[in-house]
């Protein structure tokens, strides 16, 4: 197995969709492991901001330049378009300003690339409608009380946000990554409710095409 | 035997301030050994009041001396002195070995006093440069420093892009606000005012040492924090048990700012503490650019900047100000802020915080600047 294997599984999907070469920002970057693959496996330009700062050190120590920074106060330091890909995975429901975080994120890169937990996946709406109480779940495995997510959104109320917000999808990706096979499984019917997560791919939408 | 080696650089010295300083001497220490690659050497750049001892070893006296960054500095540390070159030298004005104020004017035979020439960050940092190529050290792995040695790293980045691989800053800015101005001029003043500094012509053992140690409390006061402070002494009386009604020391911070004070007095000189503080105040590290970005475009290093949350005297957001424009210009550049009550000497007081990033830091940089060395040396053998 190599270290390839091993990555998250919609890391794996964003690794594999990122063209070789590109400028990539990752925010909310972790320990780096997305930022390690782009930079070894697609020769990719990398930089990442984290909050945490044992995080930020781990990821120093594989030779990434990562600076800890809270996405919620923008991405003042970097001009328009520095970047070819913005990566937010997994992040987007934890931020307090979601739509100004897009737009920070559609500023500063030509695409954003998102993943991000669908609360109308089937199984959450089951959780809620049947025991009457706040889905918890392995993919979501927090109370409500005390959770980092504090924006959570379904696949219909996203595409609706980034058209809100003056951006396209220009490619959606609806995932099934929770079960038994570790997989990302690609579910293209019904994704609203079949999907558990959600990857796109988002550009401003006055930008050409 | 002594650890300090001084050396007389071979060329005369251009200063920022305009004029030559001739047959400079620069102290400087070397713990470890260049590996085959000279790919390892690290310079580290001292504080205001530091000196070239970094690690532990003997010192001037031939005694063994703990060295300043010695939690940082040394077998197994963060910079480890069995895997890297460490080089620090006494800085240019300074009072511990360097040619400084207090040296001989060759020109008079008599100490330099207020006639040495203004010196910048940028005139310590290509005495360092002189000084290295001198050893014969081309290029460095990384250049350390914390407070005035960051400024000097970053002056390094800047002014010798190519002969830097690495940069780390801790505790530092590009440019004093005018609040850390407003205290080097309080002590600098407390200092010009002294009955028993005579113009800058005192003798070498009769120190104007009330104004000079005032400075050094003014000094500590700003290198503490509230939280510290009242950590530290919180309102306890020093060796008694009711006030005194009088203009004696009491509260134990004042005991610990007297005793400061007097430490300092023994080991630093005066003049030099002028020199030092100037030579802060004028850093700017943007310069004549038309932003600190612009500045910066130029730089090859990477970089790694640590700040500490109670660090009022170089707050978080100066050094951010730095990572900003390193980002703006697609600088490889990393940066956390480190949980810490210890004000701005927590660059001193937390060895482990730091050791945590400069540590994997300095491993990572080092990989690929040893592969890069052999990849040259192997060139070389081809040719």
């Amino acid at each position: 197995m190599t270290a390839a294997d091993l990555l998250r599984a919609d890391l794996r999907l964003i690794t594999d969709i990122i063209p070789v070469g590109s400028r990539v920002l990752d925010l909310g970057c972790g320990d780096g492991s997305l930022m390690v693959h782009l930079r070894d496996e697609k020769e990719c330009e990398v930089r990442g901001i984290e909050i945490l700062p044992d995080r930020v050190a781990t990821a120093i120590g594989r030779g990434l330049s990562v600076v800890q920074g809270d996405l919620d106060e923008g991405l003042g330091a970097f001009p328009d378009q520095l970047f070819d890909v913005v990566v937010l995975s997994q992040t987007l429901q934890v931020v307090r300003r979601p739509a100004f975080v897009l737009g920070e994120m559609l500023r500063v890169g030509r695409i954003g690339v998102l993943t991000f937990p669908n609360f109308g996946y089937w199984r959450i709406r089951g959780y809620l409608a049947l025991r009457g109480r706040m889905p918890v779940s392995k993919a979501i495995p927090y109370t409500w009380y005390d959770t980092p997510n504090i924006h959570h959104t379904t696949l219909k109320d996203f595409r609706d946000f980034v058209v809100a917000k003056g951006g396209v999808i220009e490619r959606e990706i609806p995932l099934r990554v929770s079960g038994w096979s570790k997989d990302a499984r690609p579910r293209h019917t019904l994704p609203n409710l079949l999907a558990d997560t959600v990857l796109a791919v988002v550009r401003a939408a006055d930008v050409g095409e | 035997m002594s650890g300090v080696k001084v050396i007389r650089l071979p060329v005369d010295l251009k200063l920022a301030g305009g004029g030559y300083l001739p047959q400079i001497d620069i102290a400087y220490e070397t713990f470890g050994e260049l590996d085959r690659n000279r790919s390892n050497a690290v310079l580290i750049c001292h504080a205001l009041s530091g000196d070239s001892h970094v690690a532990t070893g003997p010192w001037v006296d031939g005694v063994e001396r703990p060295g300043w960054w010695e939690p940082m500095v040394g077998p197994g540390k963060a910079i480890d002195t069995q895997k890297y070159f460490v080089i620090c030298s006494n800085v240019l004005g300074g009072c511990s070995g360097t040619t400084g104020p207090g040296s001989t004017d060759p020109a008079t035979g008599e100490p330099y006093g207020l006639r040495f020439p203004m010196v910048t960050i940028e005139d310590m940092v290509d005495a360092q440069a002189a000084l290295l190529d001198a050893i014969g050290v081309k290029r460095l792995l990384c250049v350390v420093g914390g407070s005035m040695g960051g400024m000097q790293a970053l002056a390094w980045s800047r002014r010798y892009p190519q002969r830097v691989a690495s940069m780390i800053g801790c505790a530092t800015t590009w440019r004093l606000a005018p609040q850390a101005i407003a205290f080097n001029e309080v002590g600098r003043t407390a200092i010009l005012g002294d009955s028993g500094f005579m113009d800058g012509d005192y003798p070498a053992d009769q120190q104007p040492e009330h104004g000079l140690a005032i400075a050094r409390m003014i000094g500590h006061i700003t290198y503490l924090s509230e939280e510290s402070m009242r950590d530290k002494f919180g309102r306890r009386l020093a060796k008694r048990e009711g006030h005194a009604y009088d203009f004696v020391t009491e509260f134990e911070v004042e005991s610990y700012l007297a005793h400061q004070g007097r430490k300092f007095v023994e080991r630093f000189d005066a003049n030099t503490y002028l020199y030092m503080t100037k030579a802060m105040d004028y850093f700017d590290l943007a310069g004549d650019a038309p932003s600190l970005a612009e500045a910066l475009r130029n730089v090859q290093s990477r970089f790694l900047f640590l700040t500490f949350s109670s660090d009022w005297l170089f707050p978080t957001h100066e050094t951010k100000e730095i990572v900003d424009a390193l980002c703006q210009v697609g600088a490889e550049v990393s940066f956390a802020e480190i949980k810490s009550p210890y004000g701005h000497d927590a660059f001193l007081l937390e060895p482990e915080e730091q050791t945590a990033f400069v540590r994997p830091f300095l491993e990572s940089v080092y990989e690929k600047e040893f592969a890069a060395a052999s990849s040259r040396l192997k060139e070389g053998d081809a040719v």
